[in-house]
């Protein structure tokens, strides 16, 4: 099901491939291979719904030489390259389908060159999310992209990851300005030219934004520079129930008419308000909820709360409750926070799959209301968590990994979904990448002649389809 | 009571970075390294920022005892609410042997000259877990104190002090003037943001030598040898219970 013909690769059988270890060791000392491949810790989810291939060898390599001194060792040889950041990703991204070297890049953990004054900083792929924000806590900067986990950031670029944060501040492509990539002949590029780093450029093609989300599949991503934000001197959250789905999203959709520099806005639906009060003990009516985060000066705050306080209650919104100080609105978006745990604990002994569709804004109502029917109709558990203000929500599939047959019936639950929202002329993947389970999905949202400048841009820089093969495209007919 | 609260801020190794020892196991590597306020603090400062904005005192000063770099900590605490800042220079030698008894001194000093009513450090600094400059000063002062505190409120001229301590938590009441030291739960520090570093750019910061207090440096701790702790050995997996069971016989354990 995930493999193309041995014929068609052009290599051997890839249960018959020599071993790969005795070529890389030339290039590297014994200590940073592995031949165990327990020694990733994988977090994908997308596990439940297809096999997790493990790779047959592992290599830590400490520096962009060493990575490309493998490069040219694994396209000698043909070996498939997986690159491995933190494993977080939701779509099976580092899974080997065909085997080969996984390359986990987290010795190369340096934060480099930092410019205060011009917001930027580039870190190696062994740098996460949280690693950078603490190293910049003095510096009153911070790096806003969260998609959730812990992930390596030059992975969010591979993914063009993006989280709670993006109705404010963007998702990965908008923050990288410059990427180190190594080929798959093993040959070092800088996407923006080596050591630049302008707030803006009209130079040549956009390289930078062709690797942001290539997910492994055009080369390795061994240095991201990226865009910095300052802290804001205040925050405030809130929590608003609304009668309905679309009270809700009427009301998001009107704060950001009315221009409010809104944060974050995230959906809960009924049944995740529901899990939330069971696993964090709280009461919040069980409604549809908006969780909402201002980030500002205390004047601005004090406007952009009443301009949306204005708002919700137009649209039948419930009590308003905020609150400025860390500890209280801990306490508020405590709900938001634990959702996947609390999806979990209505079944406890299953597992989750996050489903993730994002469509244009007008068609948020409808196409939540439909996909909870459908839930309803086949007797699925899903409830729903979002992020309103970019049209994107999640439903939290949960499902007993031991019953194929509830497996089969979340899979094509996704797949109804995922074309629900390309008929709104939306995407089959706001944030987690199209990875291995999505790539029909992918051809029906470009159309035949769009994947074919993909495929074709595929071929020009992985010729031999080596760098992480399996995954955004399919393999092509024969 | 004056209302000024001095808060000590030391400057040590980020607590994210691996620390490597110095090839002559003298000391560890510290060039080139990252280096910022001590954690507990960063609490002490927020502490006493927090008094400030409730009204309670009316001056929040930060203190730091070491070379020119010691500046960039006082400019933290400036940007997270304190109002100016004292740096007592301290360098080379002095600074390599500098420990919780001469620090000590130093703070008694300073609150004797500042007329503090309060003084609020970080339980211990996470470079040298010693635990002592807090109780030391209180000592030299003849001050109460009210160690590892988790919450700590003023009412009137008394400070109440809830403690975390091995069984649990005890809660006292001192007389002010005193030395509190923050534990972990005290409080969440703020993030230093860009307008308040911009603003701290502008507050004052005196710089002060140690003879000038009539304090001597003088190290009664020599350091003999700093090593790194012994190397794990890796482990084992065994595919079965009977072979874990032979194994822990094999090694001499059971």
């Amino acid at each position: 099901m995930l493999l193309g013909s041995p014929s068609w690769l052009g290599r051997a059988d890839p249960g018959s491939t020599p071993d790969p270890a005795g070529p890389l060791l030339h290039v590297i000392p014994p200590l940073s291979l592995s031949l165990f491949p327990v020694s990733l810790s994988l977090g994908s989810i997308v596990f439940l719904l297809s096999r997790c291939c493990p790779p047959d060898v592992v290599v830590f390599p400490h520096c962009v030489e060493e990575v490309s001194a493998l490069t040219k060792v694994c396209h000698q040889h043909r070996l498939p390259i997986i690159p491995f950041g933190t494993g977080t990703g939701l779509e099976g991204g580092v899974s080997a389908v065909e085997g080969g070297v996984c390359f986990s890049l987290r010795n190369m953990d340096q934060i480099l060159d930092l410019h205060q004054e011009d917001f930027d900083v580039t870190v190696e792929p062994g740098v996460t999310r949280k690693a950078l924000n603490a190293y910049l806590r003095d510096t009153g900067l911070w790096f806003p992209v969260d998609p959730g986990a812990d992930a390596s950031l030059c992975g969010m670029a591979a993914t063009s990851a993006s989280g709670t944060n993006a109705v404010r501040y963007g998702t990965m492509r908008e923050n990288v300005v410059n990427l180190e990539v190594v080929l798959s002949d093993g040959t070092i590029i800088h996407t923006a030219g080596k050591g630049r780093r302008p707030r803006k450029t009209s130079a040549g093609y956009n390289l930078t934004n062709l690797f942001v989300g290539s997910e492994g599949t055009l080369g390795i991503i061994t240095k991201t520079t990226l865009r910095l934000y300052g802290i804001p001197e205040a925050m405030v959250s809130a929590v608003c129930s609304f009668p309905s789905v679309q009270d809700a999203v009427d009301s998001t959709v009107q704060i950001l008419q009315a221009g409010v520099p809104i944060a974050r806005i995230e959906f809960l639906d009924d049944v995740m308000i529901d899990a939330c009060n069971r696993f964090s003990c709280l009461s919040y009516p069980v409604t549809p909820t908006l969780f909402l985060e201002f980030h500002g000066s205390e004047q601005s705050l004090k406007e952009q709360v009443n301009t949306t306080e204005d708002i919700t209650q137009s649209n039948r919104g419930s009590d308003f409750q905020w609150a400025q100080d860390a500890e209280t609105r801990n306490r508020l978006w405590k709900a938001r926070h634990d959702a996947w745990y609390a999806a979990l604990a209505l079944r406890p002994g299953c597992k989750a799959y996050a489903t993730d569709v994002c469509v244009p804004l007008s068609q948020l109502p409808q196409i939540i209301v439909e996909t909870k029917e459908d839930l309803i109709e086949n007797r699925l558990t899903g409830p729903i968590a979002g992020h309103v203000g970019d049209g994107n929500f999640h439903c939290l599939m949960v499902v007993d990994p031991t019953d194929p047959e509830e497996l089969h019936q979340v899979h094509l639950f996704t797949e109804r979904l995922a074309r629900r929202a390309l008929a709104m002329g939306g995407t089959c993947t706001g944030e987690h990448g199209v990875g291995l389970g999505k790539r029909a999905l992918l051809c029906e949202e470009l159309g035949s002649m769009a994947i074919q400048v993909m495929q074709g841009l595929k071929d020009t820089l992985d010729p031999h389809n080596m760098m992480n093969p399996g995954k955004i495209l399919q393999p092509r007919e024969l | 009571m004056s209302g000024r609260v001095l808060v000590g801020v030391k400057r040590v190794i980020d607590y994210a970075v691996k620390i490597r020892v110095k090839p002559d196991n003298t000391g560890v590597v510290t060039d080139g390294v990252k280096h910022s306020m001590n954690p507990f603090c960063e609490i002490a400062v927020e502490e006493a920022v927090k008094l400030k904005e409730k009204k309670l005192i009316k001056e929040v000063v930060a203190v730091s005892c070491g070379p020119q770099q010691a500046q960039e900590t006082i400019r933290t605490a400036l940007a997270m609410g304190a109002d100016r800042g004292i740096h007592v220079e301290v360098a080379g030698k002095d600074y390599e042997t500098l420990g919780p008894l001469q620090v000590s001194k130093i703070l008694a000093a300073l609150a004797k000259k500042e007329d503090a009513q309060l003084i609020i450090l970080g339980k211990q600094a996470i470079d040298d877990d010693c635990n002592q400059t807090g109780q030391m000063t209180a000592a030299l002062l003849d001050w109460p104190q009210g160690t590892f505190a988790s919450e700590v409120s003023l009412e009137g001229d008394k400070v109440k002090v809830v403690r975390e301590i091995d069984g649990g938590l005890e809660t006292i009441k001192i007389n002010t003037p005193a030395v509190v030291t923050a534990d972990l739960r005290l409080n969440t520090p703020r993030y230093a943001t860009l307008p308040n570093i911009m603003k701290a750019k502008k507050k004052k910061i005196a710089n002060v030598k140690p003879a000038d207090l009539g304090v001597d440096l003088t190290s009664r701790l020599e350091v003999l040898r700093v090593d790194e702790p012994p190397q794990r050995q890796a482990g084992m997996k065994v595919e079965t219970v009977d072979d874990l069971v032979g194994k822990l016989k094999e090694t001499g354990r059971i």
